[in-house]
């Protein structure tokens, strides 16, 4: 199986490939992707530097173009399509279907990956996009359990993609307005989530409380650290119980699933991750790396899963749906 | 009155109705409800199909007799074997007009004609050319969209009737996970249906007591109601061809009169707005999408 792994800077594209990453994953520094943060993404030099490296040590370039069009300001996509099929790379990540349309017809050459924000759960839905666009591969979204991931990639007419460590999006991903409905600025769209420019936190009491535009999404007693208020995992009351009601501030871990994945057919794996920081981007690759060499022997587990999960969010880790009892 | 005037759909109803109430609801809708078309379907989660599947051919009838289109709608996130045999089905059969809300069912239809529902991603007139090539004819739009994307969707993409989420609570989210069931002790597998306890959602409050969410199962809605009784005619004047009222508990015949009245500018927009808050007492109204400030804010020329 392939490693996929994330870069949010041009140093930590080079620790991916360094830490032995078969293909890294960036994009550019505007809302054509999802991970659109201040001080990340890459300018088309930038691209440009990363190709050449990563193709001298027979490692792709993926480039996540995977926001929806906005109407009206449609170049702004198309150009990143033209922009990275020119600057060499290997294969782009799209949602949109009229993103799809364009890459398809003017590039039929470059691969064309489906991204995790298409929300396709479903082999009809993705053999569809196969016949109409010849996508190449799907990434998964987060809504699967390891058998209907078998189940899938052994049905469908491309590769499949999951991803095994790093941020959890509860909600399946491109079907999900909770940030707009906050903010104003939501994934699909703005290529962010829970934004930071809308985050702020005050202490009431003994209390610190984090907040999302105008709503509370988390108090923390003075013994816990108080975390990123996260939308989906914020502290709520509900049916007159209060408390992590979606999900807790953990993150995915499947990597004790590595046999039943390569199992069930799945050609990559995924690291989320593009906006941490180099150490974590070394430290994830390097022992997931080391976990992938040792498959095709007896099952075995990363070895060194405390180090990885210190480098989790909340230090908390879940199998999400890849296990059937989460749901 | 507009020379063409705009349409009203009933969009599916999104939560877990019993049978009787299921079955009276849509009753009432064919006998006294002035709506074109009524979507009919289990769009939010597979478990509940078999609570309607009963009385489902007397509500066609009763409405087709009512003289109302009727669609039938397919679910929103399909996994299971079962459940993409059951969009297949939907897409195979000629008996009724379809509305897929993800893009097997679109597949199956192999091009013959169909709606969109609200929860396919079309936020450019490019994706909807597209699906009109694959045989869409009516799109419900996103309802994160503001007035600018609607706008330039319609010029982008003409001879589709593009359709707009006017009213109810906003689907925001859907997830394999059940929340509604989780909070209530049990898991999505074993959840014994108890989102049929709260037929309107069950709110989600913040930790300070704002509301916030409402959970549908294994759908997140807004707390708010949208109500886009006082952008009916903007999106009237940008060519919007058919608002969509979402089933809420509350007075839905009333709903569709003040919406159908604002619409022929028979009512004022802000009465209508009053009106509104008469035919669904505890609601908090919203339309912050359209006017591209946070989706839960209300935002009227009155301020």
């Amino acid at each position: 199986m392939e490693l996929i792994c994330p870069a949010g800077t041009p140093a930590s594209f080079r620790d991916a490939i360094d830490a032995g990453a078969d293909a890294v994953y960036c994009g550019f520094r505007d809302e054509t992707n999802a991970r659109n943060f201040p001080g990340l993404n890459f300018s088309r030099d930038e691209l440009a530097e990363a190709v050449s490296y990563a193709g001298g040590r027979g490692v792709k370039t993926l480039v996540a173009i995977n926001t929806f069009m906005r109407a009206g300001n449609e170049q702004l996509w198309t150009r990143a399509i033209d922009d990275a099929a020119e600057l060499g790379a290997d294969a782009v990540i799209l949602a949109d279907l009229g993103l799809l349309a364009y890459a398809a017809e003017r590039y039929p050459q470059l691969r064309r990956h489906l991204s995790v924000q298409a929300g396709a759960a479903n082999a009809d839905h993705i053999d569809f996009l196969v016949e109409t666009f010849g996508i190449r591969r799907a990434v998964l979204p987060r809504v699967l359990t390891v058998a209907e991931v078998a189940t899938i990639s052994k049905r469908v007419k491309c590769e499949t993609e999951v991803f095994v460590f790093g941020g959890l999006c509860v909600m399946e991903e491109g079907r999900c307005s909770l940030s707009s409905y906050a903010t104003g600025k939501s994934p699909n769209m703005h290529g962010v989530c829970s934004p930071a420019s809308h985050v702020r936190y005050r202490r009431d009491g003994t209390e610190m409380v984090s907040g999302l535009g105008e709503f509370t999404i988390n108090r923390f007693p003075e013994s816990e650290p108080a975390g990123y208020p996260t939308l989906c995992k914020g502290r709520f009351v509900a049916g007159g119980q209060s408390g992590y009601i979606f999900e807790d501030p953990a993150s995915l871990d499947v990597l004790s699933q590595l046999h039943a994945l390569e199992a069930a057919g799945v050609t990559a794996l995924k690291i989320e991750g593009r906006q941490r920081g180099r150490a974590y981007i070394s430290q994830v690759v390097t022992e997931i790396r080391k976990a992938l060499g040792t498959l095709g022997g007896a099952p075995r587990t990363v070895t060194d899963g405390n180090a990885l999960r210190k480098l989790s969010e909340g230090q908390r880790t879940t199998e999400g749906s890849y296990d059937k009892r989460w749901r | 009155m507009p020379a063409t005037p705009m349409k009203l759909t009933l969009g599916p109803l999104l939560y877990l109705w019993d049978t009787p109430a299921w079955r009276d609801f849509y009753f009432r809708i064919a006998d006294e409800a002035d709506v074109d078309c009524v979507v009919l379907g289990e769009v939010v989660c597979s478990k509940r199909q078999h609570f309607h599947q009963p009385v489902l051919g007397e509500v066609i009838e009763r409405l087709a007799s009512a003289g109302k289109q009727v669609r039938l709608a397919s679910l929103a996130l399909v996994t299971l074997d079962r459940e993409l045999k059951s969009s297949r089905h939907l897409a195979e059969q000629d008996d009724f007009a379809v509305e897929v809300n993800e893009l097997a069912a679109h597949g199956a239809m192999r091009g013959r004609p169909h709606a969109i529902g609200p929860l396919v991603n079309v936020y450019n007139g490019a994706t909807a050319r597209f699906l009109a090539s694959s045989g869409a004819t009516s799109i419900c739009l996103p309802p994160e969209l503001p007035a600018a994307s609607i706008k330039a969707i319609l010029r982008d993409a003409p001879g589709i009737a593009f359709e707009v989420f006017a009213f109810g609570r906003v689907p925001l989210a859907i997830s394999a996970r059940c929340a509604h069931a989780r909070i209530k002790g049990f898991t999505k597998d074993n959840c014994h249906f108890v989102c049929g306890e709260d037929p309107d959602g069950l709110p989600v409050d913040t930790l300070d007591g704002q509301s916030f969410l409402t959970l549908n199962g294994v759908q997140t809605m807004s707390s708010t109601c949208q109500s886009m009784i006082t952008d009916v005619l903007a999106l009237r004047a940008m060519g919007v061809a058919a608002l969509r009222l979402s089933p809420q508990v509350c007075d839905m015949v009333a709903v569709a009169r003040l919406f159908r009245a604002v619409a022929d500018e028979e009512l004022d927009p802000l009465e209508g707005l009053d009106h509104l808050r008469s035919a669904y007492p505890n609601a908090q109204f919203s339309n912050g999408f359209i006017h591209d400030v946070p989706g839960h804010r209300l935002v009227t020329a009155a301020g």
